[in-house]
């Protein structure tokens, strides 16, 4: 198991992440550009050293800034795969792969055999004598893996594995990535900023925002209980906090602070959350026909295909309390959805999950 | 512009008469001087690639204070008058000099010696190095040296197979255009080393004193300085190891 318990500030910018990962497991820490994903791997790798804290892999100090012990990166078993891959460009993929062996000081004989094995292992064999200038973003992605793993490190890295491929390969090397990383005898840490990538690799999520842990724990426990608007945003959900503001028949109106909505009352005072599912959310563009008492007026701020690469949108509405809408396509072009646009969204109070 | 580079070249050329040229090679001070200039300018040149290597790879990727004063202190003999140099390395190395008693002690003796040639055009020529070295190391992706040491490259390791390899084509221009001021060097030569023929007496400086009694062996040796440095340069970018480009990409 990896404990992580580290404090790293870079100017204004405070990074705090306490969070262990078991063996064989995958976490994907999730967040938005600068909420410190990279900051963390570097620490994990040795090429940052943390303020305060410690680092421990099954019982050895990579880093403990009590005890003075600052594992340089050569000397940790870590397998890094930046984003962009940095594949040595004046080497073949065989050479790329040997590489670290040969750093070891393994024979080149043995280096040679064992890197021909593992890109065979990956399904690049006939790229071996290949530059890495020639390769498409996905062979790369997997000669950088190869290159990662010929080590058998104790730890795999993974920095934003799915971002620099694109739309068309994003999806085949999602699930090739997810087949490998269940496959993989080490403990894997990727970071990612995208919801579908989080949810289709890591089998435990962590969520950085600004530098902080907000969430983590295992996917289904972050899908039921998200903890923070932005994990609910996140993970496509509409999550609202408040107190009860009135009750009338059997329905709770629940005062978000930006706008009431209705939820089933369980009798109950004080504070909850409320989750609506955003494919519960439908869109009108007439106030008519809906006998939901959830119902609100607002403009289209923005559609987001979801995933990437599928035929569902997600419709960003400024509603009040503001509401994130999931439907298809086909349904947004039949209503002549786009940016700007003012619709009525409304979904059944029935259909609230609360929890408190 | 280029006419104006290329006319005086060709005015040499068309002053200069094979027959004479060939005549002139049996000259024994013609031939020292040619012997002298090749072997002290690639002398030079391995000096500073050998120590310049190491110096531009720090500049690099090295944050120190007085950084930018190390800088500007490589950079300056690029700007200086080569005789106040030479003159400067008297102070610093001549027999009463700064660091030349410490020479002396030790039964060296660098004014006036073929040694002293050398350190001259190390001392002209190694900015014309170091600055494209530094540029070339400055350039390599960072990242692939942070992905190197966590391949378990050793700096050392990384060094070598990595930053050297693709800072090559810089390192080799840089080696190339030290080797050809170092030979031309003229000025801190004649003022450090003196103009001994057969010891110090380089081709530039055989040049010179040919052209006060014997116009036609100043041409001679013009012509073979030139047809040398074009050597030169073709020699260092054809070297096996040194002058490949990297390798192309499939």
């Amino acid at each position: 198991m990896l404990a992580i318990d580290v404090t790293r500030r870079l100017g204004a910018f405070v990074l705090e992440a306490a969070l262990d990962v078991p063996e064989r497991s995958t976490v994907a820490v999730a967040g938005e550009s600068g909420a410190g994903k990279t900051t963390l791997l570097r620490l994990l790798a040795g090429l940052d050293r943390p303020d305060r804290g410690s680092i421990v892999l099954d019982g050895a100090t990579w880093f403990d800034a009590a005890s003075g012990v600052a594992c340089p990166p050569e000397a940790r078993s870590i397998g890094w795969v930046p984003q962009d891959h940095a594949l040595f460009p004046h080497l073949s993929v065989l050479e790329n792969v040997a590489f670290g062996l040969r750093a070891a000081g393994r024979p080149a004989a043995e280096a040679r055999r064992r890197a021909a094995a593992t890109l065979e292992r990956l399904g690049i064999a006939d790229l071996a004598g290949r530059g890495p200038g020639s390769l498409s973003g996905g062979q790369q992605q997997r000669a950088a893996l190869a290159r990662a793993l010929v080590l058998e490190p104790r730890l795999l890295l993974l920095d934003e594995p799915l971002a620099a491929l694109d739309v068309q390969t994003r999806r085949s090397v999602r699930g090739e990535l997810r087949r490998l990383l269940g496959t993989l005898p080490c403990a894997t840490l990727l970071v990612t900023h995208d919801a579908v990538d989080a949810l289709a690799l890591g089998n435990r999520i962590a969520v950085l925002e600004a530098g902080r842990l907000t969430q983590y724990g295992e996917r289904d426990e972050l899908l039921a209980r998200p903890r923070s608007a932005y994990v609910a945003e996140f993970l496509g959900v509409n999550l609202f906090r408040g107190a009860v503001a009135r009750r009338e028949s059997g329905v709770a109106w629940l005062d978000t602070g930006a706008g009431e909505i209705a939820v089933p009352d369980d009798g109950l005072p004080g504070e909850r959350f409320a989750l609506v599912d955003a494919r519960e959310v439908t869109l009108a563009r007439d106030p008519s026909g809906t006998s939901a008492r959830n119902a609100f007026h607002g403009a289209i701020v923005e559609l987001i295909p979801e995933p990437p690469d599928g035929q569902r949108l997600r419709v960003a509405l400024a509603t009040r309390p503001r509401l994130v809408a999931e439907i298809t396509r086909a349904a947004a072009h039949g209503l002549g959805l786009a940016p700007g646009v003012e619709v009525w969204a409304s979904f059944k109070a029935t259909g609230v999950r609360t929890f408190r | 512009m280029l006419a104006f580079l290329l006319l005086p070249l060709l005015a040499l050329l068309l002053r200069a008469s094979p027959r004479r040229l060939l005549e002139r090679l049996d000259d024994p001070v013609v031939l020292d001087a040619l012997r002298l200039s090749l072997f002290t300018s690639l002398a030079a040149t391995g000096i500073v690639v050998l120590l310049g290597t190491p110096l531009a790879w720090l500049l690099a990727t090295r944050r120190f204070p007085a950084k930018r004063a190390v800088e500007t202190l490589i950079d300056l003999p690029m700007v200086l008058p080569p005789t106040v140099a030479g003159l400067a390395l008297l102070f610093a190395f001549g027999r009463m000099g700064l660091a030349g008693r410490t020479l002396d002690a030790f039964g060296l003796s660098l004014p006036f010696t073929t040694l002293g040639v050398i350190a001259a055009q190390v001392f002209m020529a190694a900015p014309f190095f170091v600055a494209p070295a530094r540029a070339g190391f400055a350039a390599v992706d960072p990242r692939l040296l942070e992905v190197a040491a966590t391949l378990r490259a050793s700096e050392g390791y990384a060094f070598r197979r990595v930053a050297l390899p693709l800072a090559r084509p810089a390192l080799v221009a840089g080696a190339a255009m030290c080797a050809a001021r170092a030979l031309g060097e003229f000025g801190a030569t004649i003022t450090f080393a003196g103009n001994l023929p057969g010891v110090t007496q380089t081709m530039p400086l055989g040049v010179y004193v040919a052209l006060q009694s014997d116009l036609d062996a100043a041409i001679a040796l013009a012509l073979l300085l030139l047809l040398a440095s074009f050597g030169l340069l073709l020699a260092l970018r054809a070297a096996p190891g040194l002058g490949h480009l990297p390798r192309a990409r499939d």
